[in-house]
């Protein structure tokens, strides 16, 4: 087993502070308008970031061995995998047309 | 070796405490594997209810013995008790659980209270489908395909979910046990490609279930949601997508295919090595097979929505994807008659089932590159040529691997040898009940009778009387061994700890093994199956 990091209180109060500030920067994106995908990606751009920080320093696995990380990044991959393939039948399904219509 | 022959004097772990709540609270593994052989075998006897049920409607074409909504119940609960609550567990909850920290010279796997807590919530799963089946079942077909599912069908959708989704959490608990337990606790000198095929297996399994349940869990979440409340994210009239369902329920079901098959495939190979006496020919292929499929598997999952108003062009990617699965489950078949080529092979129980398997596994697997094939599969999409595919992987493969390792390891299991003429018997009962069963259901499928209906055209009723037939033949011969088996628990003889002469950390503990599975702790300083290094030992069995 490696030793235990220990995450000192100000590492915490700087991660919960950008958390909050990225939630204000989701409120005020949700009221401005950037053109159709924009919205979206900027929305889920941030959540993502925030997710990665509350999994590398709330979840510790900044200090993790490199086992869980890889665990980590394996399911990521996959939720890529899902997100990008069904994507591949939402994205390409128009192509074609409906036949009498 | 002689020392080992057990005596009944001895402390193992089925006399070495008793009373009922000394199995109940128990986190023995070895425990805990036969209370999920007890759960998993009651599963099985109720979805072969529905079964012989199914069975009997269809002798005769008029849909005279139950009404239709009747009958929609019957396969769906058929489907859902014997999926989720019995090839998903049978091979990793029972011999898994078993096996797998003997095999690794383990003394229990990592977590002991998760293991038995997977047990129980297993259980309340298992309890909520019942009570959800007694109060009136469910309609959908275990694939819960939406907008039926989520805005129509007045059945216990919700309540079944509900089973499945707790269900699932069984099955995460149990992996990561297993890969906790492979990662940490193998025995000194064991390295990883020294490892048992079993545990690549299930190790393989182990990271599908990981990575594939949780999807399963929120698309049930979704369904509930959108039964209960009718929110409708699945629901075309407000703005939701029906197919959007059918994508998240087979990115996990398409992997739990081969959280179903992998398992089996594990035992399998333990099988071929045990009675050719050889190692597996290629071993580090098959290893990598284990883990490709494990990959390959997340990447198929649209060859069942090939009709379903999918874009052809990601079906097309779809349809290439699925046939490369192919080729590391052919890795398998070959290498394992490679294994037999020129090995001296002996015919007990065990192996029989193992070469059932890879017959049935290469026609099974094989009918399932038809399907995947687009054009094909718009003409037998939703017949009876799709249900005997799965039918030849999931019984011919899945449960034979699960009965030829039951029988294999049960000297271990239960210090006792089962009575090898009756046991071959049912083998046989068994191959032949299920090719009676299933392969006339390739051709009146092929013939176009779609599948789910309770009433048939009058001639496709040749095939329905020999498929029914057949399932009598393999009725009997699953009914054996849960005879036989009981049976040699009290008289049967007494198994010494390695009746096949077969090499693996296993057998050389005593049977049934002590508690904490090894006197001494065991030292690995051989590669797996290396029996042109060992001396013959003496095969009992
Ligand atoms: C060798 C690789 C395999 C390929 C290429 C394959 C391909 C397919 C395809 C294309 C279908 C959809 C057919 C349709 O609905 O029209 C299908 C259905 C199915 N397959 Fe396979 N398969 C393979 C192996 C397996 C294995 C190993 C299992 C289980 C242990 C399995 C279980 C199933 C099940 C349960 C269904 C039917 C699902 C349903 O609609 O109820 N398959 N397979
Ligand atoms: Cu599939």
């Amino acid at each position: 087993m490696s030793e235990h990091h220990i995450v000192t209180p100000k590492t915490y109060i700087t991660i919960i502070a950008f958390l909050f500030a990225l939630t204000a920067a989701t409120v005020w994106v949700a009221f401005q308008h950037f053109g159709d995908p924009w919205n979206d990606v900027i929305a889920i751009g941030i959540a993502l970031t925030k997710a990665t920080l509350v999994v590398l320093f709330f979840m510790h696995v900044k200090w993790s061995e490199r086992t869980t990380k890889l665990a980590v990044i394996l399911a990521v991959l996959f939720l890529v995998v899902l997100l990008l393939i069904t994507m591949s039948d939402f994205l390409t399904r128009g192509w074609l047309g409906v036949p009498g219509s | 070796m002689s020392t080992l022959i057990t005596d009944s004097s001895r402390s193992n772990y089925l006399n070495a405490a008793y009373g009922i709540k000394s199995w109940l609270l128990t986190k023995d593994h070895k425990r805990i594997a036969l209370l999920y052989l007890v759960a998993v075998s009651i599963f099985f006897s109720v979805g072969g209810l529905f079964a012989a049920l199914i069975r009997l409607e269809l002798l005769t074409p008029e849909g005279d013995m139950v009404q239709p909504d009747i009958y929609n119940r019957l396969f769906t609960m058929h489907g859902v008790i014997m999926i989720f609550f019995f090839l998903i567990p049978a091979i990793p909850a029972v011999l898994g659980n078993f096996i797998l920290p003997l095999m690794v010279g383990a003394k229990d796997l990592a977590f002991p209270r998760i293991n038995l807590a997977s047990f129980y919530v297993y259980v309340v799963a298992g309890i909520l489908g019942v009570w959800a089946l007694i109060n009136g079942g469910v309609d959908t077909g275990w694939t819960f395909y939406t907008p039926y599912s989520s805005m129509y069908s007045n059945t216990q959708v919700t309540l079944v979910a509900m089973a499945g989704f707790i269900a699932g959490f069984s099955s995460i608990m149990t992996a990561v046990n297993f890969i906790v337990t492979v990662h940490r606790m193998r025995a000194p000198g064991l390295t990883w490609f020294r490892m048992p095929l079993m545990v690549w297996a299930l190790y393989a399994t182990s990271i599908i279930i990981m990575l594939a349940t949780p999807v399963l869990a929120i698309t049930l979440v979704m369904l509930m949601l959108d039964h209960s409340l009718h929110i409708g994210i699945f629901d075309p009239a407000q703005g939701g997508d029906p197919v959007l369902f059918q994508h998240l329920f087979w990115f996990y079901s398409h992997p739990a295919v081969y959280i179903m098959i992998l398992p089996a495939m594990g035992v399998i190979s333990e099988l071929v090595a045990a009675f050719s006496r050889k190692k597996v020919f290629g071993y580090t292929f098959v290893v990598y097979s284990s883990l490709s499929i494990a990959f390959l598997g997340f990447l198929v999952w649209g060859h069942h929505l090939f009709v379903s108003g999918q874009s052809v062009y990601a079906g097309a990617v779809f349809s290439i994807l699925s046939m490369l699965v192919a080729i590391p489950s052919a890795v398998k078949v070959f290498n394992w008659t490679a294994t037999l080529f020129q090995g001296s092979v002996s015919y007990q129980t065990p192996m029989l089932y193992a070469l059932g398997f890879i017959g049935l596994f290469t026609i099974g697997g094989l009918t399932g590159v038809f399907l995947a094939t687009m054009g094909l599969d718009t003409h037998v999409h939703d017949t009876y040529f799709v249900v005997a595919h799965f039918h030849y992987v999931m019984v011919g493969g899945t449960i034979m691997g699960y009965l030829g390792g039951l029988h294999y390891w049960w000297p271990k299991i239960s210090g006792k040898l089962y009575p090898e003429f009756w046991a071959k018997i049912s083998a046989l009962l068994v191959f032949v009940g299920f090719n009676l069963t299933f392969f006339p259901q390739f051709i009146v499928g092929y013939l176009g009778m779609p599948r789910r209906y309770h009433a048939y055209p009058p001639e496709f009723q040749v095939f329905n009387v020999l498929s029914t037939a057949g399932a009598s033949v393999l009725g009997l011969g699953y009914l054996l061994p849960i005879i036989y088996l009981t049976w040699s628990m009290r008289y049967g003889k007494k198994a010494p700890a390695n009746p096949w002469g077969a090499v693996g950390l296993e057998w050389e503990t005593a049977s049934p093994p002590p508690t904490f599975n090894f006197d001494d702790d065991p030292v690995v300083e051989h590669e797996a199956y290396d029996y042109h290094h060992r001396p013959e030992e003496p095969r009992v069995a």
